[in-house]
């Protein structure tokens, strides 16, 4: 078939004129969004606070606002938000990530101090899952070091979630030993000489032990040894509480730059504070985080053991130095990952 | 290739050629040179000392030994396959055509964890291999199924046209003149289909190389045992570690780039040597 070189332009324009017609149509009357770039396990927590916070602002007679998810490591989405991605707020797992972005100059400086308690709005905390009835009978960290007692946790230097266990660890054996350096890192070389597989991420290694049935204890956040013993593996597995554990703080702030330039700073900060909120502790806690709310932990409080807390600033010095002396390139996980390896 | 001068239904040379170039460019060209950017902005002694530290060499090591062994599984696997397909005609086949697709279409993910629900010590498959002390999961057979389960469509798709396209009178004449059923193959239908064999073989050692998603849930991801190249970019970004990250990848891309130049070589030495693939 032949077309006549005009033919053939009028063909081409046309679909050009079609494609510019699809752009304008998409374009929806001016409406408040905020996009909040989370960690993983947080889908259903965000889920439940976007609504709830649409129910208060409704109540309030303020604009609505539409909230929009974005869910992946935490790393990555702090390397996402780095790279371009406009969020208006971010909710990682930990400070170490908004930090980076932090000296990016997305996130003010101080923003650690510009909410309560450190900007983390909820808590949790480093616990075990074991098979149900506790046949190896663990009770705490030394357990872990056992010979032949199989643990599952994932890998601190792919996953975030996974440096707040290898921190509990660290930190509870400093404990135990008056703070002596050298015995704290044969206690974690002893426990990561038990982990027969490194998953990627937290949900990774989650289902390496649920799923696959591999291991004898999978170390994990609280929130989400609460949902696999309470939702996921009823009468599978059980929870055992360390007397001494590390408080993990995921935090939250105002990607002020984008924020800044989507005009949506105010309605980002009222959101975070929300988080704050009676309600919002509330949910947290219907999710497995501890909250913050006195009332609310109150309530909740057969489902949140007591046990001693120390936080990353105590026990490291913060995350920038724990990160350095720990995760580095070669720094101490990566010494005793080769060495378990040589031998 | 020579432009065609005739008017077809496309505007003509200068416009698809352009239009490939720019194609080209934005998807791989732009990218790559990105990422060649990203890894000069570190001196060379960095990217060596990054590139060559022992969990990077025994990274390597596993990345390409479990994609070379995966892909020489795939040469021999998609012959047969693509044989199966092509010279008989059963109930299925159709079914089974498309099967071979699926590694594709799969989220690799999905597919690590089916290859790990099946193959761990407690699986259906896993559980004979154990007592015979055959790990496949969680350890560095797990990386080379996981391989060759996303490079099993390459062979198959690059011999079958080949077959369906080639004489069956060439195997009746040599017949003919006495060659046994195992000469008439090795001396006539092999020559045929190796240039096709032996670039399905780089397709897969190529898409084996560069595999993630599903080999992170077998492997175990294991320091110095079972840690493929990739993993340690990934573990080297979520350190911020931009730079130690690029040196990786640029050992890789220049592997995989090593890997398809030498196929286009063979390929043509091969057609110079025994003449272009019928079809």
């Amino acid at each position: 078939m032949r077309v006549q070189g005009g033919q053939r332009w009028a063909v081409l324009a046309a679909v050009a004129l079609s494609l510019a017609a699809c752009r304008r149509g998409a374009d929806a009357p001016p409406r408040l969004h905020l996009l909040n770039a989370s960690y993983d396990p947080t889908r259903e927590l965000y889920a439940d606070l976007n609504a709830a916070f649409g129910r208060h602002r409704r109540a309030v007679g303020a604009p609505e606002v539409e909230i929009r998810q974005s869910h992946g490591g935490s790393g990555k989405q702090a390397r996402a938000v780095l790279d371009g991605l406009e969020a208006d707020v971010v909710t990682l797992a930990l400070a170490y990530d908004i930090e980076v972005l932090a000296k990016a100059g997305l996130v003010p400086p101080g923003w650690q101090d510009s909410l309560p308690h450190r900007s983390a709005p909820y808590t949790s905390t480093v616990v075990f899952v074991v098979r149900k009835g506790n046949p190896l009978r663990i009770r705490g960290w030394t357990d872990l070091e056992r010979k032949g007692v199989q643990v599952i946790a994932p890998n601190p230097r792919t996953s975030g979630g996974a440096r707040w266990g290898y921190l509990a660890a660290w930190g509870a054996a400093l404990r135990r030993n008056g703070g002596d350096e050298k015995k704290a890192r044969e206690s974690v070389a002893a426990l990561y000489a038990n982990v027969p597989v490194l998953d990627t991420g937290a949900r990774g290694a989650s289902t390496t032990f649920a799923e696959r049935g591999v291991g004898d204890v999978l170390l994990a956040w609280e929130n989400e040894a609460l949902l696999l013993a309470d939702e996921i593996g009823k009468d599978r597995f059980d929870i055992v509480v360390p007397k001494v554990s590390i408080l993990a703080e995921p935090p939250v702030a105002v990607v002020d730059k984008y924020a800044g330039k989507h005009g949506t700073r105010a309605v980002a900060r009222e959101y975070l504070e929300f988080l704050y909120s009676e309600e919002g502790q509330e949910i947290a806690a219907r999710h497995h985080f501890r909250p913050r709310s006195a009332e609310a932990a109150e309530r909740h409080a057969a489902r949140f053991p007591r046990l001693e807390l120390f936080t990353i600033d105590e026990a490291f010095g913060g995350w920038e130095s724990a990160q350095r002396t720990h995760f580095a390139e070669g720094a101490i996980f990566d010494q005793i990952a080769v060495a378990q390896a040589r031998r | 290739m020579r432009a065609r001068r005739g008017r077809g239904i496309l505007p003509g040379f200068r416009l698809s050629l352009g239009t490939s170039l720019l194609y080209l460019a934005l998807l791989v060209l732009v990218p790559l040179a990105g990422v060649a950017l990203r890894g000069a902005t570190s001196s060379w002694e960095d990217i060596w000392r990054a590139a060559t530290s022992a969990r990077a060499l025994a990274s390597f090591r596993l990345s390409f030994l479990a994609s070379l062994g995966a892909g020489a599984a795939n040469a021999a696997g998609g012959l047969l396959i693509a044989w199966v397909l092509v010279r008989y005609r059963f109930a299925g086949r159709s079914v089974l055509d498309a099967l071979v697709d699926v590694p594709f279409a799969l989220p690799t993910a999905v597919a690590g964890l089916a290859l790990t629900a099946v193959y761990s010590a407690e699986g259906w498959v896993g559980r004979w291999l154990a007592p015979l002390g055959i790990r496949v999961a969680y350890a560095p057979a797990g990386v080379w199924l996981a391989m060759t389960f996303v490079g099993l469509p390459f062979v198959v798709r690059t011999v079958q046209p080949v077959l369906a396209e080639m004489d069956t009178h060439l195997e009746e004449a040599a017949a003919v003149l006495g060659a046994g059923r195992l000469q008439a193959f090795s001396r006539v239908i092999f020559p045929t289909i190796l240039p096709a064999v032996l670039t399905g073989f780089t397709l897969a050692v190529a898409r084996a190389l560069g595999e993630y998603g599903s080999i992170v849930f077998i492997s175990g991801n294991l320091p110095l045992r079972t840690e493929i190249a990739p993993l340690l970019i990934v573990a080297r970004l979520e350190q911020y570690d931009y730079a130690g990250a690029t040196a990786l990848a640029l050992v890789l891309l220049l592997a995989s780039f090593a890997l398809l130049f030498a196929t286009n070589v063979l390929q043509r030495w091969s057609v110079r040597r025994l003449g272009p693939a019928p079809g």
